[in-house]
């Protein structure tokens, strides 16, 4: 998963010890200086009083002395809620700056225990300062506000191959694995409360149905937390998708439980007929909270083909549409973190096949902020709550809970993995099984569950209560903190950093039809022959409906390829304008290298060879074209006024041309061992046309689209490049894409069009070299743009392409 | 009825110990392959590109050629049949076993060897050893064939691409005039290295012989 806490990197050390001090100090005024007003929230309004008493006064004894207008005065409460919350998302972020400047604590203890210090701190605070500690973790707040931000970040970038290769182990852990945890743990806590007949404790009156309840509550993994921890411990992607899918889906398995427990304890007896109800109601549960994600999903698909008008918010259909998924699931009590889940991985391809770049990136970063900031309340939340939330220790029960807890656990991994194994190729050793253990971490969505519990019906509830922050407290901090260790011990496969390149890509693609066409020839139906067939199935109707233009026929392959020249360019912008070229070309190979040798040719024969047709223009052209979004299409329309090109996305355009032309340029200057004839300069028409022309892109043609005029003049005349590194000479104003610049170059075409048109030749160049160098020279730097990159960090998994 | 099935036995046999097939498995392929071929005792080409479902697979040409590819047959030949027996059949067929979870290290490694030689026996057309940049183009080609209008030059930037990108991988330091002359094994295994080929490239292959099964127990 990508990192959304950022990197443990030495970033700290930049700073000075001062600067990092005077932090710490900051966060710590600021801590002291939150707990006023929050503790003042509960108390009485007393600056409202002062008000209306001074307006008494005043409107009283007017006639006796005037009350002088108040120029400064105190109203807090008219501000109340939204300073508190925005007092606390400052806390949650400043502790979040300030862990990482403390490198080496943050590589210990992961950040979740830290937080909850955090808030044990801040509630133990308000408790000394004598003021009532607020009820944060509120249920309302917790599920509908807190929650799904999570839950869409996890649900939107989630691996989908992975997940779907291995979605039978994670349901067999979700759904079989949570059961047994519910009622072993529910069981066996019952069995202890009964005994001990000498010596009558409270725990007598608990009955099996509060404990079968609670066993259910204390049962499912927790997403949160399961994120929290894995994502910086770095394990492999199988188990990392075995976990945290196992977190997801248990959702409905603890939504049904849970009610259902909580139905038949306030009645008293429970039949076979409501075991059978109950598990109707499960696949309802769960199939319903797909179905209704998938719906919303797809409305989000759906909408986003219309968008390229309005490209702002296209990022706000993206998280409407889920939250309303969310939301419509919760309101007929189905799994809400299946609905965002399925929601979220629907609606993906489509949308990201149209949406602009601009709005990808504001979906990416506005998910893992609304996450981040999310997780880390979370858990300041539980810590404030720990300290205020009425408590009940009771030894026995804690106790008992913790090692049952961890005993259900141990022996439900083991057991399923036994059964499983038997069905997979891919077999579970007995690592992996240790980590899926130890990697089951309760969190806050027991809290609020336990929460939830009314006090009439659960007299219990404050033992629960305490019994569930202390699991939680242990699996957080203790099996939190030792995973990593452990990890490293066991020297469990870490993640690898592979990029995905375009020779994995070819081969995916090409194992998927191979095996495909294996199982064809073996006559069985297996399931790469359902997968091809839902493939096809995508790839007729349903990209069609949802993807706009001409974007639904663009095959995978290619698909990706425009991905990856699109990272090219963005990395080409990153790291400088192009001052340098990024360090994804360490090797001096080139195209020449592949390209066999040709033997330099006859002069007559110059032309025809280097004739690039007018197709292959066409297709760099569409290859450009599309591969900087929609928004391209509209300058074919050459009117002023309906422009809507993104400026931005302008300045990809351009960066292409001049990687591509730097590529050329470094390339000439290898070559100049084999120019016999000096070049003429660099600013030379025909020099400046090269550069033009070799950097072909639709955008400043669209008067010669208008015309029909399908080629451009390429003259290849390339000389010796003085060695500088002057960046080419095309300035485009990237504020209006027709700008008085483009307009020129647009006529330089027009002109040198009309003087060739018959595809690309070679102009009689004032200095010349070996056409297969020049030949070379253009079709290598075309390519070496596609080259895979190292890539931006973390960003593996978005990258995916649309229906692996 | 009697003779054939002991001679049968005795195929099934060799066959077992030859590709690891358990005799369920031999059985129905066998039965899978006289449908293919019309109850003939060869199989060929055309009985191949006749099965329905391949026909929408873009590389259904590579797919059936590779059938008829001698060097799958492990046995050092090269070149390529006209027709093929079950035994040829089965032969190809075990390169997509998946691994057994008796399989020490070696073995899995062997096999993992033994598959990508049947990959890279499919790029490489004229059994020349190594991938040229043709062969490449026209690989990517046919994997773009069947998805609509494509433009022959988008290919070919694809497999440049991919080519040269291999290239930098496994020689990087190459001078001006150097020629990469193709990606050789080792090169295409390298591409792999992260990828558990052995058991990404299997099929299921059935274990129970779905015509007996019926009420009652079978006498076979």
């Amino acid at each position: 998963m990508p990192s959304r806490t950022g990197s443990h990197s030495p970033t700290g050390f930049g700073r000075g010890l001062p600067e990092r001090g005077l932090l710490l100090l900051a966060v710590l005024v600021l801590l002291e200086g939150s707990v006023l007003p929050l503790g003042a929230a509960s108390s009485p309004d007393i600056s409202h009083q002062a008000n209306s008493d001074s307006h008494k006064k005043a409107d009283g004894g007017h006639n006796i002395t005037k009350k002088a207008f108040p120029v400064l005065s105190l109203d807090y409460q008219h501000i109340h809620i939204p300073f508190e919350i925005s007092l606390w998302v400052l806390l949650a972020s400043l502790m979040k700056l300030g862990f990482h400047m403390i490198p080496r604590l943050s590589s210990i203890v992961p950040e979740s225990c830290l937080l909850i210090v955090v808030g044990l701190l801040v509630g133990g605070l308000i408790k000394l300062a004598g003021e009532k500690v607020p009820p944060v973790l509120n249920t309302q707040l917790f599920f509908l506000i807190l929650l799904p931000p999570i839950i869409l970040d996890a649900g939107y970038f989630l691996p989908i191959r992975p997940f779907m290769e291995n979605l039978g182990t994670i349901l067999m852990f979700a759904v079989v694995g949570t059961l047994w945890n519910a009622f072993f743990i529910g069981g066996l806590l019952y069995a202890v409360t009964q005994i001990q007949p000498a010596n009558p404790s409270d725990l007598h009156s608990l009955e099996l149905l509060p404990c079968l309840l609670f066993g259910a509550i204390i049962s499912a993994v927790d997403p949160v937390a399961v994120l929290a921890v894995f994502e910086e411990i770095h394990i492999n992607e199988l188990l990392h998708i075995l976990v945290f899918g196992e977190s997801l889906l248990n959702d409905a398995v603890t939504v049904v439980l849970y009610h259902l427990f909580e139905e038949f304890s306030s009645e008293g007896t429970v039949t076979v007929m409501d075991g059978f109800l109950g598990l109707i109601s499960f696949l309802v549960v769960a199939l319903g909270g797909v179905l209704v994600g998938a719906i919303y999903g797809i409305l989000a698909a759906f909408t986003s083909r219309f968008t390229s008008h309005m490209r702002v918010i296209e990022p706000l259909f993206v998280f409407v549409y889920s939250y309303m998924a969310y939301l419509s699931s919760e309101l007929f009590h189905l799994s809400g973190i299946m609905a965002l889940i399925a929601c979220g991985a629907v609606m993906r391809p489509y949308v990201e096949a149209n949406i602009s770049h601009k709005s990808h990136t504001t979906i990416k970063y506005f998910l893992k902020m609304w996450s981040s900031v999310s997780e880390t309340l979370i858990f300041i939340f539980l810590g404030v709550v720990t300290v205020d939330g009425p408590h009940s220790w009771n030894w026995t029960f804690v106790v008992v809970t913790v090692i049952l807890c961890l005993v259900a656990r141990v022996i439900g991994v083991i057991g399923l993995t036994f059964v499983i194994n038997k069905f997979r190729i891919v077999k579970l050793t007995t690592k992996d099984q240790f980590i899926i253990a130890y990697g089951g971490l309760r969190g806050a969505i027991a809290f609020s569950l336990g929460f939830l519990l009314e006090k009439n019906h659960f007299p219990k509830r404050e033992m629960f209560l305490t019994a569930i922050i202390t699991v939680i407290f242990f699996t957080v901090f203790v099996q939190g903190m030792t995973i990593k260790p452990l990890v490293e011990l066991l020297a469990v496969k870490k993640k690898q950093e592979a990029k995905r390149s375009i020779n994995e890509e070819i081969h995916t693609q090409f194992l998927d039809h191979l095996l495909t066409g294996i199982e064809d020839i073996c006559g069985h139906y297996g399931h790469h022959h359902w997968k091809d067939k839902l493939n096809r199935f995508n790839k007729k109707y349903v990209k069609k409906c949802l993807i706009a233009g001409e974007r639904s026929k663009e095959p995978q392959l290619i698909a990706f390829y425009h991905k990856m020249e699109m990272k090219q360019a963005i990395e080409l912008v990153e790291s400088g304008g192009g001052a340098k070229l990024p360090s994804s070309m360490p090797s001096t190979v080139s195209m020449q290298n592949i390209q066999p040798k040709k033997p330099p040719p006859a002069k007559s024969a110059d032309r025809t060879l280097l004739q690039i047709p007018k197709g292959r223009e066409e297709e760099i052209r569409k290859i450009l074209r599309s591969n900087l979004q929609r928004t391209r299409q509209r300058l074919h329309s050459y009117n002023r006024h309906t422009l809507v090109a993104d400026p931005y996305e302008d300045g990809f355009s351009d960066i292409i041309k001049k990687r591509r032309l730097m590529e050329l340029e470094k390339k000439i200057k290898e070559m100049s061992n084999y120019l016999t004839v000096p070049a003429a300069a660099s600013d030379s028409p025909t020099m400046h046309r090269a550069r033009l022309s070799s950097g072909r892109d639709t955008d400043f043609k669209p008067a010669q689209q208008q015309k029909g005029n399908k080629s451009c003049p390429d003259p290849q005349s390339y000389g010796v490049k003085p060695a500088t590194d002057n960046v080419p000479t095309i300035q485009v104003d990237l504020a209006s894409p027709q700008s008085p610049d483009s307009v020129n170059v647009m006529d330089e075409f027009g002109r040198g069009d009309q003087e060739e048109d018959q595809g690309l030749m070679m102009k009689p160049p004032s200095g010349h070299k070996k056409p297969g160098e020049a030949e070379g020279a253009r079709e290598q730097q075309k390519l070496t743009r596609c080259l895979s990159d190292p890539g931006p960090g973390g960003d593996e998994d978005e990258d995916e392409p649309f229906l692996p | 009825m009697g003779a054939s099935q002991t001679h049968s036995a005795y195929k099934y046999q060799d066959l077992m110990t030859k590709t690891g097939f358990s005799l369920e498995q031999i059985k129905n392929l066998h039965y899978r392959f006289r449908q293919l071929s019309e109850n003939n005792e060869t199989l060929s080409r055309e009985n191949l590109e006749n099965i329905k479902d391949l026909a929408d697979n873009p590389i259904k040409k590579q797919i059936v050629e590779a059938f008829f590819d001698k060097r799958n047959q492990h046995q050092n030949e090269m070149g390529s049949f006209e027709e093929i027996g079950f035994e040829q059949f089965v032969m190809v067929m075990s390169h997509f076993r998946p691994p057994t979870p008796k399989m020490t290290e070696e073995e899995k490694l062997a096999m993992r060897k033994d598959k990508l030689h049947f990959l890279f026996n499919m790029h490489d057309s004229d059994n020349d050893g190594k991938i040229t940049l043709e062969e490449y183009r026209k690989v990517v080609e046919e994997l773009l064939s069947m998805s609509g209008d494509i433009e022959k030059d988008t290919a070919r930037g694809i497999a440049d691409a991919a080519m040269l990108e291999v290239a930098s991988t496994n020689v990087p330091n190459m001078g001006p005039d150097d020629y990469y002359e193709g990606i050789t094994f080792e090169h295409f295994e390298q591409m792999f290295k992260e990828v558990e080929m052995e058991s990404r490239m299997h099929v299921r292959f059935l274990d129970v012989d779905t015509r007996t099964i019926h009420c009652g127990s079978s006498t076979s």
